[in-house]
């Protein structure tokens, strides 16, 4: 078992795309779809440099949330959806390749189709100078079914050191 | 910018469910998924309220709204990609959330192409990375393989347009008795040299005058290398590199004119000067409409002249003639991909063909000058003043019906031309290497035949 409950890990195994939220410098929730990837202990997220306001914005504030909430994006027996929320960190240490030794594995279990695209690196040469996003979660919603206009199921995680 | 009434009806067709997103008490966002239906002719977006103190949304404060689909494809990923992304503040309305949009973010692949999203993010990428260096102290660039950076950085797959007119300019002068190999080599290190100078020089330019940075949606073919826009190679880099392709190939240049007769700078002087100027001030040729001929020239009749020239020592009317067709086809492949260019280059002032003409003239321009082309190759065969058997080019001509088809029905969509811009360079490649066949086919049967009939002559 991980760090999650299981009916929300079986969700991140599966899940095409989150709706994953960072804040912005006025305060304002920024919500980007993104594919999230998971080890049992961490979400893990990939931004290219292309699109990196929201690398600034964790920088600035670590609090993020992160839902999946899309039926058709998940293929679980059951239909749920949940949000986590947790404190996210940002590895741009090596935009290069960094990502590929860490999260390439758990992308390609998602979008196959990467493997192709990164052979033509030399077309896209930014969008592959990548940083990690790296989330522990502190809390997890969840609402069997996905019905949320019952209240969900809460579950409080450990603190992030 | 704020939300049309078209994009918020289009909500209710294009997405199945919202996600609320807020900053909660304890200061993390929370999103949570609902229900909706937009009402465009308010303005207005009902939102299903959600049960649980703990994630409801708060009232009369600013939220995001987002709307999200792709279609899964398995064993690939997904397809179909879109979201919506609104802000406003939320009201209570009978047992609803109604949120009025002030301002919207959004992305369709189906409406702007991930090529083009992607390259609107180049200015934030550039800016991300610069602070990321001040932060770490480290020059934080983006990379490729020394391969795939020289490949990209001199565009060297479009070495076909050097290799082509050198050639046949040699296979003139096989005929005639004259060749060397050695010297047929140095000619194309030469000739690739000046090429590769003009590729790079031509993209410092581009990024001078702002044409790339300006430019969201190259090709493959099209839009430069944009190494430097990218921060792949610095605008030093590129100068050296451009520098030093122009030294050796000017060497080259100049090593060939002493040995086989000082008449070749007049053809050497003019290609450089047509190289330098096709971007670089005072002429900018391509800035004038002029690019076509320029690259016409230099592409065509001047390299097949130079390559005639080293191999036997004087000009001839038949490898100027000869190289006419060569020019014409490869112009047309800057004039065709210039078409996608077109707003990037119209909004520096750079004012190509396509910039001038309408969509209509341009595809009648490129219709009437392959009818020349290959009029041109037929007459001149016919007529003897080149080798006979290049009437064997002909047989190029339909490589280019699918670029006309393509020109008329996807002229506005840059993504949607690149097979007919890839088609356009195999029209120069195919109908040159036939021509050379020809000439091929003409030097065998004169060495074989004591009386070769006149149709292989």
């Amino acid at each position: 078992m991980g760090a999650l409950p299981e009916s929300v890990e079986e969700l991140l195994d599966t899940a095409l795309v989150a709706e994953v939220t960072v804040i912005d410098p006025s305060g304002l929730p920024v919500t980007h779809p993104l594919i999230p990837l998971y080890d049992g202990e961490l979400i893990y997220l990939t931004s290219s440099v292309l699109f990196s306001k929201k690398l600034e914005h964790i920088k600035a504030n670590p609090k993020v949330s992160l839902a999946i909430s899309d039926p058709a994006a998940v293929t679980v027996e059951q239909f749920r959806r949940a949000t986590i929320q947790g404190d996210a960190t940002v590895d741009d240490s090596d935009l290069h390749s960094g990502w590929e030794q860490r999260v390439l594995p758990l992308w390609r279990k998602k979008e196959p189709a990467i493997d192709f695209f990164l052979g033509k690196r030399v077309a896209l040469p930014l969008f592959f100078e990548r940083a990690i996003i790296e989330i522990r979660p502190t809390k997890t919603f969840l609402w069997d079914g996905g019905h949320t206009d019952r209240p969900p199921k809460v579950f409080e995680l450990r603190k992030a050191l | 910018m704020k939300p049309s009434a078209e994009l918020i009806a289009g909500l209710n067709e294009r997405f199945n469910h919202a996600v609320i997103a807020f900053v909660g008490d304890d200061g993390y966002p929370l999103s949570v998924a609902t229900g909706f239906r937009a009402e465009p002719e308010r303005g207005v977006v009902l939102l299903d309220d959600v049960a649980g103190a703990e994630v409801q949304p708060p009232e009369g404060e600013r939220v995001n709204v987002v709307f999200s689909h792709i279609r899964p494809q398995p064993g690939v990923g997904y397809d179909e990609r879109r979201y919506v992304s609104l802000w406003g503040a939320l009201r209570r309305d009978n047992g609803r959330l109604e949120l009025r949009p002030d301002r919207v973010h959004q992305w369709d692949e189906q409406e702007m192409s991930f090529f083009e999203f992607s390259e609107r993010g180049v200015p934030q990428a550039r800016r991300y990375m610069k602070r990321l260096s001040a932060e770490t102290g480290r020059d934080v660039r983006p990379r490729l393989s020394f391969g795939w950076l020289f490949l990209r950085a001199t565009r060297l797959p479009f070495l076909s347009a050097t290799l082509v007119p050198v050639l046949l300019g040699i296979a003139v002068a096989a005929l005639a008795d004259d060749f060397s190999f050695w010297v047929a080599l140095l000619t194309l290190i030469g000739g690739a040299c000046i090429h590769l100078g003009v590729n790079v020089a031509n993209d410092i330019f581009d990024t001078r005058s702002g044409a790339d940075q300006a430019n969201v949606n190259p090709t493959q073919f099209s839009g430069g290398s944009r190494v430097i826009l990218y921060g792949l190679l610095s605008m030093r880099q590129m100068v050296l590199l451009s520098i030093g392709f122009y030294g050796i190939g000017i060497g080259i240049g100049i090593a060939l004119a002493a040995w086989r007769g000082w008449e070749l700078l007049w053809i050497g002087v003019a290609g450089a000067l047509i190289s330098v100027f096709y971007t670089a001030p005072p002429l900018k040729l391509v800035h004038r409409g002029m690019g076509e001929i320029a690259v016409a020239l230099g592409f065509g009749p001047i390299m097949a002249l130079g390559a005639y020239f080293v191999q036997t020592g004087e000009y001839d009317r038949e490898p100027l003639l000869a190289s006419i067709p060569v020019g014409i086809l490869i112009a047309l492949i800057l004039y065709v991909n210039e078409v996608p260019d077109q707003p990037a280059d119209a909004s520096v002032g750079k004012r190509t063909l396509p910039v001038r003409l309408s969509r209509e003239a341009v595809v009648r321009g490129y219709v009437g000058a392959v009818a020349v082309t290959f009029a041109l190759i037929a007459a001149l065969a016919v007529a003897g003043l080149t080798a006979r058997p290049t009437l064997i080019a002909l047989a190029a001509a339909p490589l280019a019906l699918p670029v006309v088809r393509t020109l008329r029905e996807s002229y506005d969509n840059p993504y949607a031309l690149m097979p007919a811009m890839g088609r356009n360079i195999q029209l120069h490649v195919v109908t040159g290497a036939l021509l050379i066949l020809g000439y091929v086919i003409a030097i065998v049967a004169d060495a074989a035949l004591e009386d070769p009939p006149m149709f292989l002559t």
